[in-house]
This record gives C-alpha cells, sequence and structure tokens, in this order.
C-alpha cells in the first residue's frame, strides 16, 4: 500500500473544511466519538451548525479565536492507499504554512468559491504551488450548489485559471472538478446535477494519481550515519556481537532521489572517490534495487573516507559542487533576513555556512513580478538571493531534483529554522 | 440551499444521510470498499522508512537519546523500530520508563521479557520517588491517578540522567493537539510545549539544534495512524502484552466506560466489581486506561474490531476525559 501526501489551503468560507469532512466521512475516516465531540464542541461554540475545522483545530487558542494556527495533519484510507492531508490555514501566516504543508505533497488540491471565481488568494495558491513544482494540481470550483450548477460559470473560472497559469501548465497536470462539498457531490460519487460533467471525482482522481515522480530523478543518496557494530555496542553489553561484524561497514540513509543498484559505479562526494555497491539492505533484508524514499543501508566494495553528509550518486550524472549559488528564498521567521550574517545551511542532513551576498529582489506572488531593490526579506516573504557557502554543497538544481535542491537556513543564535531555499 | 447555519444543518442531515446511502452502497462503490484487505501488503511501507530515517537523525544529531518506554503498542513498535535502524549495530540508547507503580503486571513482564531478548538497555524512575522527595503530591479522591505526577518523574530523569533526546510513540491522529506536533518537538528546561513557536519542518530536514538545558521530544511515527500500527504489529508478527488480547478480569462501571478493578482506584460502594470478558485497546497506567468489552483473541480479529469501531482509540483514555483541552494543557507542562 502506498501514501499520497496532500496539501490543501484555504479559508472556511470556501468550503475546506466541509471538503476534507465529506472525504473523512464517506471513506470512514472519522468516528462517532470524534463526531459527537465536534457537535458538543459546535454547540458550546454558539453555533448550530457542525463546524468541521473542530476536527483539526486542536489547540486551545484556535478554539478561542475561531482561526487556524498551524499546519494540521489529517489521514484517510481507501482499500488502494493511505492519504495524508496537510491542511494549512487560509490567513495566519500564510506563506509560511503553505510552503511548510506543501513541501513534500504529490497533490496540491485548490478550491476556488464558484460565486467568486478567482481572488487574490487563489493565485497566492497556485504560485506557491508552482514555486514547489507540485506535480498534480486540482482545482475543485466548490460551491456550485449556489450557482445553480451552471456549466457556463464552471467554463468561465477554468477559462480564468488558466490564464493565471500561464505557461506554467505545461510542466504540471492540472485538472478541473466541478464539485458540491456540501452535498458531496463529485467529492467521492457523482450527481445527477452535474450530468454535463463526465471527468473523475475527486477521490477518484486521487486514486489515479501517480507517486513515483522522485523515482525519474537522478540518484542522490546522503549518508545519515555510519553503521558499525563494533562501535556502536552498549556499555556493559551482554550480548557481544559476533567476529564477523567486526569489519562491517553500512552507510545508513534514506534514497532521496532515483534508484540505486547492487553492481552500480558510484561517485562519493565531496571526496570525488569511485566504488561500486555491494549490497543494499532495507529493514533487514538484502534487496537488489533501492528506489526514492527507502530507508537503506548501503556497503560499497571500497574502504573509503565517508561519513555523515557525505553523498552518493552515479558518476555520469552527479551534480555540482558550489560554493555560490542563486536561489529563491521563502522567509520563515520574525526576525527579517540580515544580508552579512552567517546563517547555518542545512542540505539534506548536511550542514554548512552560509551568508546572503545579495538580494535580487522580492517576488510578488499575485502578479509574480520581481520587486528589485528591498535591503531584506521579512516574514511571509519570497525573494531571490545569492549566497555564498561553505564548505560546498552538492545541490541541483530545484527544477532538475526536487529532493537535492532546497535547504533550510538556521539561526545559530536562536536555533530556528527561519528560511527554506530552492536552487535555481 | 443557502449559505449560513441552516445550510450547514443541512450539512449535518447531509452528512449523516451520505454515511447511511454510502454503507447501502459499500459492495458497489469499489474505491471505498474498505472491506477488502488485499492479502498483500497493507501496511504502508513508506511509514516504516520515515519513521527510521527519523531515529537515525536523532542518533546522529543528539548526544544522548532516550526511548520513552511505557509498555504500550506504540512504544513496542517504535523499540521495534530502532532495532531496524540500526542493524546489525546495536540500538544506539536506552530505554527509560516512568514507573506510576500503577502498572499492569502483563506490562512489567512483558517489558523485562523484551529487554532480555533483544540486549536492550533499561532505565526506570519511579514515580513514587518523587513523591517520597516531595517533588509531587499524591492525588486524592475518585478519579485519583498518577497519569500527571508522571511528567515530574520524567522532568527529573532528563535532568539528572542529561538527556537531550526523548523518543516517544504519540501519533498526530490520537488526539487533536497532537495534530499539531512536530517529529522533532523542542522543550524548554521545564519541558513546555509552545505550540505557537514551533519550528517549521520542510521537506525531510529536521533541525535539532537546541539551547543547553532545552531537550527534544522526537516523534518517530507521527504519521502512523491506530490501523498502521496493528497492520505493522501483524506484517511483523511482534509480540505484545497478554491484555491486548481477550481476556477475563474483574471490572466495574464508572461513567460509561469498563475499568480495570484494582486496588489503585477509589471505587464507591456502588461500584462493584464483575468478572467481564475485555480487553485492551490502549495501555496506561490502571487508573487512566478503560478496557472495551471483547472477544478478539488474535491479531486479524483486533483489526477487524478496530475497523468497525465507532469509537476512537483515545475514547478509553480517562485521563483525556478531563476537558477538550486535556492533553494540551499536559503537553504544556512537559507531558509528552
Amino acid at each position: 500500500m502506498d501514501i499520497l501526501h496532500i496539501a490543501t489551503a484555504g479559508s472556511v468560507d470556501d468550503g475546506k473544511s466541509t471538503l476534507i469532512g465529506r472525504l473523512l466521512y464517506e471513506t470512514r475516516s472519522v468516528t462517532k466519538d470524534k463526531l459527537e465531540a465536534i457537535q458538543q464542541a459546535s454547540k458550546r461554540r454558539g453555533v448550530d451548525f457542525l463546524d468541521l475545522s473542530l476536527l483539526t483545530d486542536g489547540l486551545i487558542a484556535e478554539r478561542e479565536q475561531g482561526i487556524t494556527i498551524d499546519v494540521a495533519h489529517v489521514y484517510f484510507n481507501t482499500a488502494n492507499r493511505k492519504y495524508i492531508i496537510a491542511d494549512t490555514p487560509g490567513h495566519f501566516e500564510y506563506t509560511r504554512n503553505m510552503v511548510t504543508g506543501a513541501s513534500r505533497v504529490a497533490v496540491s488540491i485548490i478550491l476556488i468559491d464558484a460565486r467568486n471565481g478567482i481572488v487574490e488568494q487563489t493565485a497566492r495558491h497556485y504560485f506557491i504551488a508552482s514555486l514547489l513544482r507540485i506535480p498534480k494540481v486540482i482545482v475543485c470550483i466548490n460551491k456550485m450548489d449556489l450557482v445553480g450548477y451552471s456549466q457556463t460559470r464552471f467554463d468561465e473560472i477554468v477559462a480564468d485559471f488558466k490564464k493565471l497559469a500561464g505557461d506554467y501548465a505545461e510542466n504540471q497536470a492540472l485538472h478541473f472538478i466541478p464539485a458540491s462539498s456540501l452535498y458531496g457531490y463529485n467529492i467521492t460519487q457523482r450527481a445527477e446535477a452535474f450530468h454535463w460533467y463526465s471527468g473523475p471525482t475527486l477521490l477518484e482522481l486521487l486514486e489515479n494519481t501517480e507517486i513515483q515522480h522522485l523515482r525519474k530523478q537522478a540518484a542522490r543518496f546522503q549518508v545519515q550515519m555510519v553503521i558499525r557494530p563494533r562501535l556502536l555496542q552498549n556499555a556493559g553489553d551482554q550480548h557481544p556481537q559476533s567476529e564477523a561484524l567486526h569489519d562491517y561497514r553500512g552507510y545508513a540513509g534514506r534514497i532521496g532521489s532515483g534508484s540505486l543498484a547492487v553492481g552500480d559505479q558510484v561517485c562519493v562526494l565531496p571526496n570525488q572517490q569511485l566504488s561500486t555497491i555491494t549490497q543494499i539492505e532495507r529493514l533487514g533484508q538484502a534487496q537488489p534495487v533501492a528506489y526514492a524514499g527507502e530507508s537503506v543501508t548501503i556497503q560499497l566494495a571500497d574502504d573509503i573516507d565517508i561519513r555523515r553528509g557525505s553523498l552518493l550518486a552515479h558518476p555520469d550524472t552527479k551534480p555540482i559542487a558550489r560554493t555560490q549559488l542563486n536561489a529563491r528564498l521563502c522567509w520563515l521567521d520574525h526576525q527579517a533576513l540580515n544580508v552579512g550574517k552567517t546563517y547555518i545551511l542545512q542540505h539534506g542532513v548536511h550542514s554548512v555556512r552560509a551568508k546572503v551576498a545579495q538580494i535580487h529582489g522580492i517576488v510578488d506572488v499575485v502578479s509574480q513580478q520581481l520587486n528589485e531593490g528591498p535591503p531584506t526579506i521579512k516574514l511571509n516573504e519570497i525573494g531571490d538571493v545569492t549566497l555564498r557557502i561553505s564548505p560546498a554543497i552538492f545541490a541541483d538544481r530545484y527544477a532538475e531534483n526536487t529532493a537535492n535542491g532546497t535547504f533550510i537556513l538556521i539561526d545559530e543564535w536562536s536555533n530556528n529554522t527561519v528560511g527554506v531555499g530552492f536552487v535555481s | 440551499m443557502v449559505a449560513g447555519p441552516s445550510g450547514e444543518m443541512a450539512l449535518v442531515c447531509q452528512l449523516r444521510n451520505s454515511m447511511f446511502i454510502y454503507e447501502s452502497n459499500f459492495a458497489a462503490n469499489s474505491i471505498l470498499d474498505l472491506s477488502s484487505n488485499g492479502a498483500h501488503s497493507s501496511f504502508p511501507r513508506e511509514l516504516e522508512d520515515e519513521s527510521i530515517y527519523i531515529l537515525r537523525e536523532t542518533a546522529a544529531q543528539f548526544e544522548r537519546p532516550a526511548i520513552l518506554f511505557s509498555g504500550g503498542k506504540d512504544s513496542i513498535v517504535v523499540t521495534h523500530l530502532a532495532v531496524k535502524a540500526f542493524a546489525p549495530g546495536k540500538v544506539p540508547f536506552p530505554l527509560l520508563h516512568i514507573d506510576t507503580g500503577h502498572n499492569f503486571p502483563e506490562t512489567l513482564a512483558y517489558r523485562d521479557e523484551m529487554v532480555h531478548r533483544l540486549g536492550l538497555e533499561l532505565i526506570v524512575r519511579y514515580v513514587q520517588d518523587s513523591i517520597d522527595k516531595g517533588m509531587a503530591r499524591e492525588e486524592t479522591g475518585k478519579y485519583a491517578s498518577r497519569n500527571v505526577l508522571q511528567t515530574v518523574t520524567l522532568l527529573d530523569a532528563i535532568e539528572t540522567l542529561k538527556f537531550d533526546a526523548c523518543i516517544g510513540g504519540a501519533r498526530r491522529d490520537e488526539e487533536k493537539a497532537r495534530a499539531k506536533e512536530r517529529l522533532f518537538s523542542v522543550r524548554n528546561e521545564f519541558g513546555q510545549w509552545d505550540a505557537q513557536r514551533q519550528r517549521p519542518e520542510l521537506f525531510h530536514m529536521l533541525n535539532g539544534r537546541i539551547a543547553t538545558g532545552e531537550n527534544v521530544r522526537v516523534f518517530p511515527i507521527s504519521n502512523w495512524t491506530e490501523l498502521d500500527v496493528w497492520r505493522y504489529i501483524q506484517e511483523e508478527n511482534l509480540d505484545l502484552p497478554s491484555i491486548y488480547f481477550s481476556h477475563q478480569r474483574p471490572v466495574f462501571d464508572r461513567d460509561g466506560l469498563v475499568w480495570a478493578d484494582s486496588p489503585y482506584i477509589n471505587k464507591s460502594a456502588d461500584e462493584q466489581p464483575y468478572v467481564a470478558t475485555v480487553r485492551f485497546r490502549t495501555v496506561g497506567d490502571m487508573t487512566c486506561t478503560a478496557a472495551v468489552k471483547s472477544s478478539a483473541n488474535t491479531l486479524d480479529d483486533i483489526i477487524t474490531e478496530i475497523r468497525a469501531a465507532e469509537i476512537s482509540e483515545r475514547g478509553a483514555r480517562i485521563d483525556d476525559k478531563r476537558s477538550e483541552a486535556a492533553m494540551e494543557k499536559r503537553k504544556r507542562d512537559g507531558y509528552f
């Protein structure tokens, strides 16, 4: 069974929580006691409707203020798949939350209220979905019941959205669904009201989404740790390891993208040494090939200098060393970017130092124009920068490798994660 | 069919109706047919890959991590994952059990057998010692429990044993405050969780940097659901404490729940124990975990029972029933 990661974003007004509620109900993922708790809480809050946001708005501050503050994770299952929805709030620290929630998803669901059509928030959603290069975007044109299930209205919004997406849509699967989440139409079940629509329901689209996109990229494997049983024994160990493991050296990590197979020649970075994979173990069992996402332990034919942060790649598709790079940077902290300050740059599991050498401009997420000249990047802003890095990192352009083309910036005084970058 | 309350009332009815309609269409709709168990793997292995990645990051980023081991199924799964993550090497951290003194005896027997079988290091700290030292005070009354007091003993253990990362088996699907928890959850020296100042976690990058005195709670099975845990236990053929399976036990009824009778609970005169066939769906100590009446004897039976259940797992946790935000309040005070 595989897992489909989905991001949803938007405010309560466009029917997002009703939509998620629908998916949960109709896949029988909400239990009676949780439903009753929501009913009681809805009553206590003085509203006479079932407020499904209470399913996910778990924090005291969220319930007191009636707002969603943080990304919530929602789970449901069908017979084929497990689904994880990262549901992000519509207004509160919008960009930060949406980038965080959408950072590892295969599908983004953008909700549009059929009465209002495309609004500024729709443009923001789509901009972030494109920045993150989410492979599939499903535009759910909701509340169709309030516009008389009008096909004309649906076609209008689709045309407007395609204009907004422009050329970018060519790199992305873009789908449009007319729906009424209130009545459950086209969410998991069809309805006569949409006799003019012959496409899939939302759940059918999700069920048929291919999620192996990371496998198609070049192989990248970062070493998390070196497993040497002789050195890992606990003090006072009553179960000494056998002599057979005395020379065992396994490189533990998760395949970031692509695949690696036993017999493959690999280049180990940063030292540029070549070796051959002699064994791949996943979860205690040997296997001939390992694919993106799998946590494995790899053994090589040669005893070479490999440590945490070393990167294995095929020699012909290996990434280049970068001591300077251009990136699109999304700022996540209340303390604005300080040009000239040294930050810790974490690329996967590997940490180095970085400084912002230049800010080229801030992106207007609605018009997608670059506004030049600002001295800093503030919380929830997205800017284009040049970074200087030491020592070099072996990152790809995000457009070519989504697993190896991102990094985070950490403030070494507060230890907070303050920014996320996409190598350009 | 208008916006606003009346429209939303329609929603309540609609949702109920759709559940009804859905059930009657159950077999006809293949996507929604949850009854087909798929003879091959029904456990999503990606969850295991992620958990192992998190455990390895914990070993690499911290100096002295520990697994918080309660004897419950979630901490058993976490321990099993740790064994796999570092194989053929040893698990590079000890288990820490905060013992309330009110454990099910079956849980303790299981714990000791497992630690021996896997060759792990076990550290036990006792709530009774915190009480004796005057650091914590026993609750009184009908609902007296040592569940909250565990936090005191835990924070003391973290400080004296200098643990910088404590690995727990909490899951986001369990409870709504936990739904917003991070994989690496930074706590200050009082163990406090500040829900509104959490670090964003992007892609797979985990930032475990902390200042002196701070520590991190690590939740490697955050994205697992209760069903995932059971399917994993089944596929991996893991042993569990016997109380998870149907057995006969003296119980009594309180607040619509079935409580295990024990000397640690203050019963009123009208709460008469009787013997019933029960099992436990979730296991804390004897004062805060309710039983469910069940004849489920095997993992297959249990999985079938859970899939048909109308009550969530934490519905049997007496500690959560104290208020709507009981969990968040405890977490703010250093609970895991």
